[in-house]
């Protein structure tokens, strides 16, 4: 058999097309089902009582009266979780479920199953918590201070340094270099606070399962996830089951970013079944999604940069505070590695803090931690540039991190394409274009790690050479797509004749949750293999056939063929014939690849983008964006170009106007999308994508991951172009017209 | 032996020492010669370590070959969105 493996040489003929998307017939009539769309004989359905405090003790819980309210048949509580599996993960459950005090506005007390919806309302109106409030933290920096409200006790690792309340939970410190040397050859030092709020990952589509325990230990879960293996996991853990016991199958997912990357509503179901012995749907709704399902972090920082007249930046520092909510979470560390990634820096430091407060615990959002910290960063270089007169775009080329530089979390680069799409950004039309009044531009480069991890994939060869794929990971963001294409650019058959599906849980081995921009990447790694595997097998089956050795067959546009004049004189034998003799040349033909993938590779991004700011109002419009992206191969351009338009999309909505707003009493003062207004299309301009394909080694055909860098750049690139259209520098995001207007009157 | 780098606030734990050197021919090796080395890397080798080998992030592949030639830096877990 020739050799398998990739060459760079290798003339794609599937991948790099745009075929029709397998899911989009589904998802226009109707046909896909979502979370809450399944529906099953004789379930009850369900809902949860939440907390009306930020902080506060138990004193008394009481569930007679709901428990005999006619047409509720189980209620649980924390209490109920201590008798299942006293031995749970506390921390998980702890946040589905509050144990002796509540922890945030919205955290959940207690919850009903009954025979109807509104029944189970009526239910918790029966439900009587007697609270003693506590003293809250919302705020990060006061969280920090000693003499803060102190959240959740005990939560604090080994790495927090003396001196700080005990809500700071972990402490995290990289870079290289003599800070101090690099300030003193500095012509210029700014340092400045950045504050970026609280914003959710707003996905259209709320939590929901469905739940069905049955008496002898099994259980079925359907639940929208992105990753139902941990779903498994975490559920059989708090609800003390075999992992085998308990399949989940996940919906079809009307978005996540990562903000369904862990589990809120699906033991309570569990836990509602097996107390009724009836299958148990519970829907958040938008309220309890905003206040319980947890969104990115909040951060205060603290930037500090030295450059020289000519633009080499000499020394950089960052100090990072990020809030996470009321329990344990490790985002400022990807913040810290993340914030000066993208250039190449002799003397370089960043630190971070996490930190709890009062508020629901977050959730990964896109590249959680990177967009706040480089926004802070990428601010105070742009705000260098203006006092040293010096072209943005030139200045970041000049300090850009490339290959042989030592990045400032560690590791020396290897191949990347942040010059590359640098030289692509200036080079674009729009970077020259002319600005009018009241109008701004606005730049900023960004960076995501990507990563691969645990992944299965099965690739069946059906009698009539069609080819079903089976893996494990939800598609968010068109993975059935693309990894159709890569199995047919395999294999060498057309895309239409390969069907992926995503299986349950009982179907496959492990498969790590649909984050890190890692399924292209790895899944595609793992089909490509798959694919490997079955075409040996299927050359095997054309030697057998032949009646010549396995070694003197090689696989090419999806045919057995002889490897050389000696193999004999054969005609091609293509996958259809050797699928329909399969059962009797040995059975069914499949490929399997099991993998821990490793080397995904990092990427980078440069957002550029025109706003006009209504002086009168405050108000910005965002009047053009282009977002240039070193994406590795792209294998479905559109899906790429759609991941690179949509984070641009939802990075501009944190800049402009996202923003979880909380009252004096600690509650969450506006938790619906009337008033935490994320952008709709008519606020964007159609937002161009320039795809950069800077390929990775780690990858047969070099892919990398394209779901998260999108976001991290447009924070500052919207404050650096309001900034330049106002004429005053902005240092908090969302820029909401208020707070625009606020700073113009401020600076008369 | 293996030269590794270790991050800022970990250096508490490797009496602030920012590279330090271990007998190992894998990731596996490099974590139990840490921690024999320096008990104090338990804590956080416990919770999860990366290690970049010539710059490619590697989650925790115990047996991912690493010799003396190659650039090993320690990184803490990832998550991604």
């Amino acid at each position: 058999m020739a050799p398998l493996e990739h060459s760079p040489e290798r003339k794609f003929k599937v991948i790099g097309q745009r075929p029709l998307r397998p899911d989009g017939i589904d998802k226009v009539t109707g046909r896909a089902q979502y979370g809450a769309d399944l529906y099953v004989t004789n379930m009850l359905f369900a809902k949860v009582l939440r907390s009306t405090h930020p902080h506060a003790r138990i004193k008394s819980l009481n569930i007679t009266a709901a428990e005999s309210l006619p047409g509720v048949k189980a209620v649980v509580t924390s209490s109920d979780f201590n008798k299942i599996n006293p031995d749970g993960p506390k921390d998980v459950l702890e946040n589905c479920i509050a144990y002796d005090k509540v922890l945030y506005d919205g955290h959940a007390i207690a919850a009903v199953a009954a025979i109807s919806n509104s029944i189970a309302i009526k239910a918790l109106k029966l439900i009587k918590v007697e609270y003693e409030p506590l003293p809250f933290v919302i705020d990060v920096d006061e969280a920090m201070k000693e003499g803060a409200p102190i959240v959740n006790k005990g939560k604090g690792l080994e790495n927090v340094p003396k001196g700080f309340s005990e809500n700071v939970t972990s402490y995290y410190e990289f870079g290289h270099g003599d800070l101090n040397e690099g300030f003193s050859k500095a012509d210029k030092i700014i340092e400045r606070n950045f504050k970026t709020a609280a914003a959710h990952q707003g996905y259209i589509e709320p939590h929901a399962c469905l739940a069905q325990m049955s008496s002898d230990g099994k259980a079925d879960l359907w639940c929208c996830t992105q990753g139902h293996y941990l779903v498994r996991e975490l559920c059989a853990s708090i609800m003390g089951m075999e992992t085998s016991q308990l399949k989940v199958t996940a919906s079809e997912i009307g978005g996540g970013f990562g903000g369904k990357t862990t589990v809120f509503i699906e033991p309570i179901a569990l836990a509602l079944s097996l107390k009724s012995g009836r299958p148990v749907k519970l829907v958040m709704t938008r309220e309890e999604v905003f206040k319980a399902s947890g969104p990115t972090v909040s951060s205060s920082s603290d930037i500090k940069i030295g450059m020289k007249s000519d633009g080499t930046i000499t020394a950089a520092h960052a100090k990072l505070r990020y809030q996470g909510g009321a329990f344990h979470n490790g985002t400022v560390e990807m913040g810290a590695q993340s914030a000066f990634a993208c250039y190449d820096l002799k003397a370089v430091k960043s630190e971070g803090w996490n930190v709890l407060t009062n508020r629901p615990l977050q959730a990964a959002y896109r590249a959680p931690g990177a967009p706040q910290s480089i926004y802070a960063v990428e601010s105070v270089i742009d705000e260098l540039c203006q006092e040293l007169n010096l072209d943005p775009l030139e200045i970041r080329i000049k300090n850009a991190a490339k290959k042989g530089t030592l990045s400032s979390y560690g590791p020396t680069f290897n191949d990347i394409g942040l010059l590359a799409t640098l030289e692509a950004a200036k080079k674009h039309p729009h970077y020259s274009a002319p600005l009018g009044e009241n109008q701004g531009r606005g730049l900023s480069c960004g960076f995501w790690f990507n990563f691969g991890g645990n992944t299965c994939v099965s690739l069946n060869v059906n009698f009539d050479g069609t080819v079903s794929v089976t893996e494990g990971n939800p598609d968010i963001g068109g993975s059935r797509a693309s990894i159709s294409q890569m199995a047919a650019e395999e294999i060498g058959i057309p895309f239409e004749k390969v069907r992926t599906i995503i299986a349950d849980t009982n179907s496959l081995g492990h498969n790590e949750v649909t984050d890190g921009s890692r399924v292209t990447f790895a899944v595609g790694l793992a089909t490509i293999k798959a694919a490997r595997g079955a075409i040996k097998e299927m050359c095997k089956r054309a030697a057998k056939i032949w009646g010549i050795d396995e070694d003197a067959v090689r696989w090419e546009d999806g045919c057995a063929v002889p490897a050389g004049p000696n193999a004999g004189d054969h005609e091609p034998l293509p996958i259809e014939k050797i699928a329909a003799m399969s059962s009797q040349t040995g059975g069914p033909i499949a490929g399997h690849h099991e993998v821990n993938a490793e080397g995904a590779g990092v990427s980078f991004g440069v957002h550029l983008v025109d706003v006009e700011v209504d002086p009168e109002t405050g108000l910005t419009k965002v009047l053009r964006y282009t977002v240039f992206q070193d994406a590795g191969k792209a294998i479905h351009p559109s899906y790429v170009e759609g991941q690179m338009q949509g984070g641009a999309a939802q990075g501009i909505g944190w800049a402009l106007n996202e923003e979880y707003i909380y009252g004096e009493d600690g509650r969450l003062q506006n938790p619906g999308f009337l008033d935490y207004r994320i952008p709709v299309a008519s606020d964007l301009p159609m937002i161009e994508p320039v795809i950069l394909e800077i390929p990775n080694p780690g990858h047969p055909y070099g892919v990398r991951g394209v779901g998260e860098t999108s976001i991290v750049p447009p924070l500052a690139a919207i404050g650096n172009a309001v900034s330049r259209a106002i004429k005053l520098r902005m240092f908090e995001i969302p820029m909401s017209p208020p707070k625009v207007l606020k700073t113009i009157k401020n600076n008369g | 032996m293996v030269k590794i780098k270790v991050w800022g606030s970990l250096q508490t734990a490797t009496n602030n020492e920012e590279y330090v050197e271990v007998d190992a021919s894998n990731f596996k090796e490099v974590l139990d010669a840490l921690v024999s080395k320096y008990p104090k890397l338990k804590p956080q080798i416990k919770r999860g370590v990366s290690v970049a080998i010539d710059g490619v992030i590697y989650k925790d592949s115990w047996f991912t070959p690493i010799n003396d030639s190659n650039e090993v830096v320690l990184m803490p877990y990832m998550e991604g969105g």
